[in-house]
């Protein structure tokens, strides 16, 4: 195995799978942060919405969790793209080009939600009704309560859904390959491809995965002991 | 305290089972069987008859590709998990180490590493070019099993490894006290009770294998997915194709999810 292929400078490729790591990052994050925003709200909805908005939202979250990631980042990115185009058509502005990053996020964004909206929903479902009911009977308005009582108090419930999400996100990044955005995944076959040393670049993508997936692990394991200080340990 | 608050509320009540005939669903399934006639109508379906028999031999080579990478990947996990619930320290710890790496990095490029790093690196040493294995080591399907199956056993082993632990010890006990041997127990009573714990789970755990499925076609395998790339090439369509493949994935799904509640609801159980 020749490592100076991994050099951080040109002639090795390491520089160059730094990168990809980078905007995988960026992907998995953003996508993560959307899927979040998109959960808060699908879970309210779920749960205090209305029958028409209960029901759209479990065909949403049932379509998202029935089909591929793959065929669904292909959907979403040409139809979300399309879609963009078409509005600004409408508006009589002139046609833009949209980042790969913008749509890869929307589509990460939107693939999260939908599992989001079910580990939320599960989250809020398990606070004791009666801690919502003395927020209402102070007066709080149904936002504040969602910011003062609800999102605290369903936090312990959520994060372990929530954490495996997020290593979720990070490795469904790599299916944006399919799609020609150079994430991690791609550039490294396209490095693999053009010095025919597959195996090790491979190698290195994987470990650079994985020490995503550890060191989100170490920090995970921080946050959820922090979630549960003063709950007592179950058996 | 948990505990003592759950018996001071009153149990949670599921609302009562609302019927799909209420006016608003109704009027849902309306609008939707409108956007359904509509897709069917003003959009390009005509090249559906061409390419249907092709279509089915992929869904065929889609279904052959889950259910064995699924048996075999189960047959895995079994060991995996036992391993890590009463296994010596370094079997343990290996186990442990491929759970770890396998679900750590994304299946694609755990596929790309076997079938073109491995690929690359079989093709160098005449004796595995010259051997009886070379013909189908050729091909990208063994590469896309091996992935897919591996896949699925790290997964799976890890809920399995769960299920073993929370068997209740008195009924290990029971089983000891009855006189069972080693291999017995673990026939009669650990693997079964084991199974039946993570069946809602092994249910979930398949879903996701026929979803990870599409990802071989990136390797060249033709399943479902790269039939439907196929077309997407011939015609220059965009929608249309990859709408009927979310419909194809959809049902296929809607299989596998109907025939888990089957199963699960075949164990007796004492009731929730």
């Amino acid at each position: 195995m020749d490592l100076s292929l991994l050099a951080l400078s040109p002639p090795g490729w390491g520089g160059v799978l730094l990168a990809g790591l980078f905007s995988s990052l960026q992907l998995a994050i953003g996508g993560y942060l959307l899927g979040l925003v998109i959960g808060i709200g699908g879970a309210s909805g779920k749960l205090y919405g209305g029958p028409i908005v209960r029901d759209l939202l479990e065909v949403y979250t049932t379509l998202v969790r029935a089909i591929p990631e793959l065929v669904l980042i292909l959907l979403l990115y040409y139809a979300g793209t399309d879609l963009v185009n078409q509005l600004m058509h409408l508006l009589g502005l002139p046609s833009m080009d949209i980042s790969g990053l913008a749509a890869g996020i929307f589509v990460i964004g939107v693939v999260q939600g939908a599992y989001s909206t079910e580990v939320l929903r599960g989250a809020i479902k398990s606070i004791p009704a009666g801690q919502v009911e003395a927020a209402r009977a102070y007066g709080m308005s149904p936002l504040m309560t969602l910011r003062r009582v609800t999102l605290p108090a369903m936090l312990p419930h959520a994060v372990p859904g929530l954490s495996n999400l997020w290593l979720i996100a990070t490795k469904d990044t790599a299916l944006l390959a399919v799609v020609g955005f150079s994430e991690l995944t791609l550039v490294t076959r396209q490095a693999a491809g053009s010095t025919k040393h597959y195996m090790t670049f491979f190698l290195a993508a994987g470990a650079l995965y994985l020490t995503v997936t550890l060191v989100s692990n170490v920090i995970i394991g921080m946050i959820e002991k922090r979630s549960r200080r003063g709950m007592v340990r179950e058996a | 305290m948990i505990k003592d608050e759950a018996t001071i509320m009153p149990a949670y009540k599921p609302p009562k089972a609302r019927s799909l005939l209420e006016p608003h669903r109704l009027f849902l399934m309306a609008v939707f069987a409108g956007i359904f006639a509509c897709a069917v109508i003003y959009m390009r379906w005509d090249w559906l008859p061409k390419y249907q028999d092709r279509l089915i031999s992929g869904i065929w080579q889609t279904l052959v590709l889950l259910v064995t990478t699924s048996f075999f990947g189960f047959l895995l996990a079994v060991p995996l998990g036992l391993v890590q619930v009463t296994g010596p320290r370094p079997l343990k710890w290996l186990a442990n180490g491929f759970c770890t790496i396998i679900r750590g990095t994304p299946l694609l490029l755990q596929l790309w590493l076997l079938y073109y790093g491995l690929g690359s690196i079989f093709a160098q040493f005449p004796e595995i070019r010259q051997s009886f294995m070379w013909p189908y080591l050729r091909q990208a399907w063994p590469y896309g099993f091996t992935a897919l199956l591996l896949s699925f056993a790290a997964y799976e082993g890890e809920v399995m490894r769960g299920a073993f632990a929370g068997v209740p010890r008195g009924e290990l006990e029971a089983a000891r006290a009855f006189g069972m041997g080693r291999f017995t127990l673990f026939r009669r009573i650990w693997l079964p009770r084991a199974i039946q714990r993570s069946l809602p789970v092994l249910n979930g755990e398949t879903v996701l294998q026929l979803k990870s499925t599409p990802l071989v076609a990136t390797i060249t395998v033709v399943d479902t997915y790269s039939v439907i790339s196929k077309v997407r090439q011939d015609t220059f369509l965009t929608y249309e194709p990859l709408l009927l493949l979310a419909l194809i994935y959809l049902v296929l799904t809607g299989i596998l999810v109907a025939g888990f509640r089957f199963l699960e609801n075949r164990i007796p159980s004492r009731g929730a």
